[in-house]
């Protein structure tokens, strides 16, 4: 998950919120949507090692 | 040739014969019969040619985990002939060798070259240089190598299929252990299944003596009771993430998912490294017993066996009682001679190994040696059996670890995964102590370690030597493990070597062990391929189109008509008189609730908010990025719901769009799907209110209903809401109704058309209809790098929108940086039409821009288009040049206005 920038003043920022990503080895925070199923998007935190899925929240509920 | 007696577990039917065919001549079988066996009893002994130096090759473990019996079956390469029964009128062939199996031009390549000619990365170091040369090398090396060919003539027409299986319990293996372990859990109840890929349940029981054939019968039968599910014969082609185990069965590819995954793959027997240890007539102990007892074939006239484990006593004995001439056994271990031998009158030599077999295109000797004296024996047939190891490919790739057990002499499992359950052998239930002897002394000869990849102990040992210093580091130097068998016939030998060469012990971490990478076997395309899951959409006037000339093709997951047959006049009929298309593809939904309003507005860069009711306008859609993501309208049909069209191909994605933002926003709206529900015509053409007229009470006069209006109207008494758009460039109405009433609308505008000679027409005409009006189709004229200042819809963005929207920073920034290029239209008046993708060249001669839509408008007379140019050459008027991938240069003037009435007079009519 990411935060949206709020200004484009600071160019900066603003490319690496729109092109940067962080390759997290380990615990990260994902929008998950379940296409083929209820078409519902959910939260997840996943470890991107072992893909353990280590909570899953309704949207909103992580940060 | 004569069989051996009958005997219980035999495979073949004695009573049907088979004919077919090998290298163009004609073989008899009987049925039950691989092609293998069959072979082999009528006396063929070379099935292949080997991978680098085309030695010939014959049966090595009739089980379907070596790469020697890989041949061509009805055009379909690297068919495993020990596991394919023969059919009536089957073809097979060689793989790899030419002219013929028996005499390959390509062997001489291996005889000729002295010894360090094919070493280890020879092609590399010795044809690298002069550089200019490699291409040349390289194709001939190219042709060299390589398993098969594809018959390009052989074209498959067959329907291969995907089904997804999702069951408590997943086996895999059909021995001994997977048939407990299934009957154990489909008696508490568990849907099991099993998958066994070989011709017989049982594992090793299967081809075992009477006593075993007993006891695997009853567990069979027992695990039939339980209820188990057998796949078989049907292979397991690996395991993927989450345990998805893809098993092949014919013409079916099974996607299994399992609660829990047992792994009852059981133990391979191993070959031993020593000269020439690939010779034909040299096999496996198993395989012997395999052709002796599963199909009644003696194997050999004169026998030696040399083995390092039990394995091989039990092969000789199997032998001897199949009334074969076993002349001796040469065992690695010391000790007492074996009873079972003595009683047969077997020479057992014990604390011998092999150092040589003896013969050029088959073997007709060994010489084995101990510590002191070295012994020959003359023979038609040598058995090895350099005992078993487990069979832990799927295991490993479970995510499974293994490490060397030096008590077993052999690889187990060290950590399992969750989710998977390994029993029998594997999991070292039948595990027999010492160690195995890495290779023979220097034998004088090639000593492979790896079959598939022709991967020698020498190769092995300089691999080492040049500092690829673990099985890891040289499996991707020598490729050894690499070929088809993935490791089964060579992963513990090749440990082994580099152990010994390494000068420690195979347990040492620094060996390390290799993964073996799916597919476990040869697997066809045509699987992998197989039909899925997104079957076409139909509108629901499909078949009309069909049975009215329509020349249906695919749209993205729908087909719809190109044209009827002639684009030309369909383009005329709608600016002269009256059309009608099928746009019922579009993406359709429904926004709804107190914060529609507010929700669009964050959506879009345009503004929605402000719009009156029953008013329809363009949108685009944008990522955060700026680029141009979907385009459609947007009708407020009351305060608090819009109707949204999106583009066909982009309906999916706009709706996970929509509802991902409104799952970050948690505004008060639904927004709901409706694409299917909902059907869609455009009647377009200056008589389009005249015929919808004769359909409804509706005012469609133009003071009462202008363009871009939305109103709902009952037409021919169905309801529908009526879009006052027009992407052709005509008068029209887009029509949306109950996708139910389609063809029973359809067929009434077609009748309320008809004095105005209504035709329908297809996606080609639509294509140039707007290309007369610029109108620019998202995702042709458009891609991720387009934003919609450069794609010539600056008016859409509302910088000075109050609420934040997706893409507004982007927006900001390039409003502030400019464009770099431009979205423009060209007509080229010299009667050629560029094709699409043609470049444009800038001013220095390079491609600096480029066609993405052009067409011939017979309207106009000249060929018009839309293009990307660099901002220097986007003024209206600008001369441009165009290079056709022809060569040729098209020049063309930039415009920047419609081609067809340009100030919308027929579209407000």
């Amino acid at each position: 998950m990411t935060n949206r920038v709020t200004s484009s003043e600071d160019e900066r920022e603003l490319f690496s919120y729109l092109y940067f990503r962080r390759n997290v080895a380990g615990d990260q925070r994902e929008w998950w949507y379940h296409s083929s199923g209820c078409r519902e998007w959910f939260q997840a935190e996943r470890n991107t090692d072992h893909n353990q899925v280590l909570q899953v929240a309704r949207p909103g509920a992580l940060q | 040739m004569s069989r051996l007696s009958e005997r219980r577990g035999e495979l073949i039917d004695r009573g049907r014969t088979i004919t077919f065919s090998w290298e163009g001549k004609t073989y008899k079988g009987h049925k039950g019969d691989t092609i293998a066996s069959a072979l082999y009893d009528a006396g063929v002994r070379v099935f292949s040619r080997s991978f680098k130096y085309h030695r010939p090759r014959g049966l090595m473990c009739c089980s379907g985990q070596c790469p020697n019996c890989l041949v061509e079956v009805d055009g379909e390469p690297t068919v495993r002939a020990c596991m394919t029964p023969i059919e009536q009128g089957m073809e097979v062939n060689h793989l790899n060798a030419w002219p013929s199996l028996e005499r390959d031009f390509l062997h001489m390549v291996g005889k000729a070259t002295p010894s360090f000619g094919m070493q280890v990365g020879f092609y590399y170091k010795t044809f690298i240089r002069p550089r200019r040369l490699w291409p040349f090398y390289e194709k001939i090396l190219r042709n060299a190598a390589g398993l098969g060919r594809l018959d390009e003539e052989h074209r498959r027409t067959e329907r291969y299929e995907k089904v997804h299986r999702h069951v408590d319990v997943l086996v895999i293996g059909g021995g001994q252990s997977g048939l407990e372990a299934a009957t154990e859990a489909a008696s508490a109840g568990k849907h099991t299944v099993v998958v066994e890929e070989g011709l017989a349940l049982g594992g090793r029981l299967a081809y075992g003596t009477a006593d075993e054939m007993r006891e695997r019968d009853a567990l069979v039968e027992a695990a039939r009771a339980a209820g188990v599910e057998f796949l078989q014969p049907a292979y397991a082609g690996g395991v993927y993430e989450g345990l998805l185990v893809p098993v092949f069965q014919g013409k079916t590819m099974y996607r299994f998912r399992a609660a829990e995954l047992v792994l009852a793959t059981g133990s391979i027997e191993q070959p031993l490294v020593f000269g020439n240890n690939d010779l034909p007539g040299i096999m496996l102990g198993g395989a012997a017993r395999r052709l002796a007892n599963q199909f009644r074939i003696a194997p050999g006239g004169q026998v030696v066996v040399v083995t390092s484990g039990d394995e091989g006593i039990v092969a000789a004995s199997d032998l001897a009682a199949a009334g074969v001439e076993v002349v001796a056994v040469a065992d690695s271990r010391e000790g007492e001679t074996d009873v079972r031998l003595s009683d047969a009158g077997i020479e057992h030599l014990t604390g011998f190994t092999p150092v040589r077999a003896k013969g050029s295109k088959h073997v007709t000797g060994v010489v084995v040696a101990n510590d002191g004296e070295e012994r020959t024996f003359g023979c038609d047939l040598l058995v090895v059996s350099g005992r078993s190891a487990g069979a832990y490919g799927f295991f490993t790739q479970a995510g499974g670890t293994i490490r060397y057990d030096r008590e077993q002499g052999r690889y187990v499992p060290d950590v399992v995964p969750e989710g998977v359950r390994v029993v029998g052998e594997l999991a070292g239930a039948a595990a027999a102590g010492g160690a195995v002897p890495a290779k023979a002394k220097d034998s004088g000869c090639k000593q492979f370690v790896c079959f598939c990849e022709d991967v020698t102990t020498k190769d092995v040992n300089l691999s080492v030597s040049e500092g690829f210093a673990s099985l890891e580091l040289s499996k991707r130097y020598t490729t050894v493990t690499m070929g088809p068998c993935q490791g089964r016939m060579c992963h513990r030998n090749s440990g082994l070597v580099i152990a010994d060469e390494l000068g420690v012990d195979p347990d040492e971490q620094r060996v390390g062990v290799t993964t073996a990478r799916p597919p476990h076997n040869p697997t066809s395309f045509s699987l992998l391929a197989a039909r899925g899951y997104e079957p076409v959409k139909r509108t629901s006037t499909h078949h009309w189109h069909a049975e009215h000339g329509g020349k249906m093709l695919w749209a993205g997951d729908w087909k719809r008509p190109y044209d009827y047959g002639d684009a030309d006049s369909e383009v005329a009929a709608v600016h002269e008189s009256l059309g009608l298309i099928d746009v019922s593809t579009l993406g359709k939904m429904i926004v709804r609730g107190p914060d529609a309003a507010a929700f669009l507005e964050r959506i879009y860069p345009n503004r929605f908010g402000d719009m009156k009711l029953a008013r329809v306008r363009y949108g685009i859609v944008c990522g955060d990025d700026g680029s141009v993501l979907d385009d459609g309208t947007v009708a407020r049909v009351s305060e608090d719901e819009y109707y949204v069209t999106t583009t066909s191909s982009g309906a999916g994605g706009m709706e996970q769009w929509f509802t991902w933002w409104n799952a970050v926003w948690g505004m008060d709206v639904e927004i709901v799907n409706v694409t299917s529900a909902v059907a869609a015509f455009n009647l377009a053409g200056p008589k389009a209110r005249e015929a919808l007229a004769t359909l409804t009470s509706f005012d469609l006069a133009n003071e009462a209903f202008p363009y871009l209006g939305a109103g709902h109207a009952e037409i021919a008494g169905v309801p529908c809401l009526l879009l006052r758009i027009g992407f052709v460039g005509e008068l029209g109405y887009e029509i949306h109704l109950p996708t139910a009433a389609g063809e029973y609308l359809w067929d009434a505008l077609m009748a309320a058309g008809a004095e105005h000679d209504v035709r329908p027409f297809g996606l080609e005409p639509q294509r140039v209809l707007r290309l007369e009006k610029m109108h620019v189709i998202v995702g042709q004229d458009t891609n991720a790098e387009s934003n919609p200042f450069e794609a010539a819809m600056p008016w859409i963005v509302k910088l000075d929108k109050e609420s934040d929207w997706i893409g507004r920073y982007q927006l900001e920034y390039l409003k502030r940086r400019g464009n770099r290029n431009e979205l423009v239209g060209f007509v080229c008046d010299n009667g050629k039409t560029p094709v699409e993708g043609s470049q444009v060249i800038g001013a220095d001669g390079d491609p600096a821009g480029r066609i993405t839509s052009s067409r011939f408008s017979k309207r106009l007379g000249r060929a018009i288009g839309i293009a990307w140019v660099p901002v220097a050459s986007s003024e209206e008027g600008t001369r441009i040049d165009i290079s056709d991938p022809t060569g040729a240069r098209i020049p063309a003037v930039v415009t920047h206005k419609a081609f067809y009435d340009p100030d919308g007079e027929r579209l407000r009519s």
